[in-house]
């Protein structure tokens, strides 16, 4: 076990640490925009609740969770660990340094762009995450016509008994869902501009940290031939630095607008 | 002469390495464009100990011709100056204006203290060749070249990595002071070739772990080393270096 301590201390385990753990949050993007790209169904947020109360009791994904909650903290503590270590490697700086006419402005800045991304997925999680677990988000009613799929909401009946699942019944022609309402708190949320901008701001962050993160995360672990690094650098730019960035910035605007 | 400049330099003057160090400025009148930076400083240096009052500027230099790897300098924010693919010694004053400022800085590294004013203590990548940077080979006939073939590619990769000249700019130039590039140089040239099979494992581990004791940073892909090194040297010799030594940590004895 010695060895492999010593392996991921080193300057290069470092760099295989974020480049794993990055890699997995990246793939959680990918997962967490589609489920959200349910908000802009027409259903009163019949999909995105459904797509919520399935995310937060399946057993699997709550394993998944727990690492993707340890990714996230392993991925930040290691980063800022390392910009500190890497900032000791040169204790007196240059007076002049044209950084820009070597690098990229986000590959010098991964250490700004991270800790803004931490401070938005704090906000992020206190906002929704936190509050639909242990905070006290309202249920509500959904009723779909078994005839025309017509889509309709109601008041829970009093004395029901509530928790977090979606009741699923089909009662008069109707399919009866009760689920939390987290679409409610989400449309009610994203009407306060600060908020709007916040996310707007650090999807800004997302689409520059990713644009150095994921192919710099292949050629931490040595994956880099004139084969498929083109491959790798296309898809670290079109769909990590501008399709998940703009489709997460889409969701607060649409509902700031509408 | 015309066609001549006159050239404001700011010039980094440290005594010792325990000395603070501050910048001096230099007015430098008359510099041909045909002069190499370092010839600049030589004209500049004649004109120090002539006057008597300064010690002359120190700086590192051998061949002047763009081989050995010693010249160094910090220009204007970038190594070895403002053109792609040269060292210091091979910059010509025509790279600049008439009535330019330059500010003229070390390497700055934990791992390369500065000696004095520019010249910086770089024996810190000797200690990595040392560590693995070699092949061993018995004494004994030079067996057959054509015993060992190797392909036309694989032997232009090697070469490709055996360019390196030990310069340091690489270091110079990373954000995080790292000498991957160096040291992915260094472990590619013997790694692509028969000749560095047998202490192939050994090499990568040894040297990552001398070059992490040295107190370089560690790599974050930025690239501005292989923007900057004046061998032109790729990033996959990094990709082949993290490739070897974690083969060699989980694969090896
Ligand atoms: S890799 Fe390039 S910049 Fe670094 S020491 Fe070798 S020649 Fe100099
Ligand atoms: S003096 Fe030898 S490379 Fe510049």
């Amino acid at each position: 076990m010695n060895w492999l301590i010593k392996t991921l201390n080193s300057s290069i385990g470092q760099k295989v640490i974020m480049s794993l753990t990055g890699l997995f949050l990246c793939s959680f993007l990918i997962i967490h925009m589609i489920g959200n790209l349910q908000l802009f169904h027409d259903d009163y947020g019949l999909a995105f609740n459904k797509y919520a109360a399935f995310m937060t009791t399946n057993p699997l994904i709550k394993v998944v969770s727990y690492l993707l909650y340890a990714s996230i903290l392993f991925h930040a503590i290691k980063g800022l660990h390392l910009v500190y270590k890497n900032n000791q490697a040169r204790p007196v700086k240059y007076a002049v340094n044209n950084g820009k006419a070597n690098s990229h402005w986000s590959s010098r800045n991964m250490g700004i762009l991270g800790t803004m991304l931490l401070v938005f997925i704090a906000v992020h999680m206190s906002d929704f995450w936190y509050e639909y677990k242990f905070g006290d988000v309202p249920h509500t009613q959904y009723a779909v016509s078994l005839e025309t799929g017509e889509i309709m909401t109601d008041t829970i009946p009093a004395g029901m008994k509530l928790h977090n699942k979606i009741e699923d019944v089909i009662a008069n022609g109707k399919h009866i869902y009760v689920v939390k309402d987290l679409y409610k708190e989400v449309s009610v949320g994203f009407k306060e501009w600060p908020l709007v901008l916040l996310y707007v701001l650090s999807m800004f962050a997302l689409s520059f940290h990713l644009y150095h993160g994921f192919s710099s995360a292949f050629q931490s672990l040595g994956i880099n031939h004139s084969k498929y690094s083109g491959l790798i650098r296309f898809i670290g730019l079109w769909f990590f630095s501008i399709i998940i960035p703009l489709a997460f910035a889409a969701m607060p605007v649409y509902f700031f607008i509408s | 002469m015309s066609g001549n400049m006159n050239i404001t330099l700011k010039v980094w003057r440290q005594k010792n390495t325990s000395d603070k160090g501050r910048f001096e400025t230099y007015q430098v009148p008359g510099v041909s464009p045909d002069m190499s930076f370092l010839e600049m400083f030589d004209v500049l240096n004649e004109r120090l100990v002539a006057e008597g009052k300064e010690v002359p500027i120190a700086f590192d230099h051998d061949c002047r011709e763009g081989i050995c790897g010693m010249c160094s300098l910090f220009i204007n924010g970038r190594p070895h100056g403002p053109n792609d693919g040269v060292t210091t010694c091979q910059l010509h004053m025509r790279s600049f204006k008439d009535g330019d400022v330059i500010v003229v800085e070390p390497w700055r590294a934990a791992a390369f203290p500065v000696i004095k004013d520019l010249a910086v203590d770089r024996s810190s990548f000797d200690r990595i060749m040392s560590a693995g940077g070699f092949i061993s080979v018995n004494t004994g006939n030079a067996q057959d070249a054509n015993n060992l073939p190797i392909g036309k590619e694989i032997a232009d990769e090697a070469f490709e990595a055996a360019t390196c000249i030990g310069c340091g700019a690489c270091v110079a130039a990373c954000k995080n002071s790292s000498a991957m590039l160096f040291v992915g140089a260094k472990v590619s040239q013997f790694a692509l070739l028969p000749q560095g099979q047998p202490e192939r494992k050994q090499r990568a581990l040894a040297m990552v772990n001398q070059m992490d004791a040295e107190g370089f940073g560690a790599c974050t892909n930025t690239g501005a080393c292989s923007a900057e090194c004046p061998k032109e040297i790729p990033l996959t010799v990094i990709a082949r270096l993290n490739r070897e030594y974690l083969g060699a940590e989980f694969c090896g004895k």
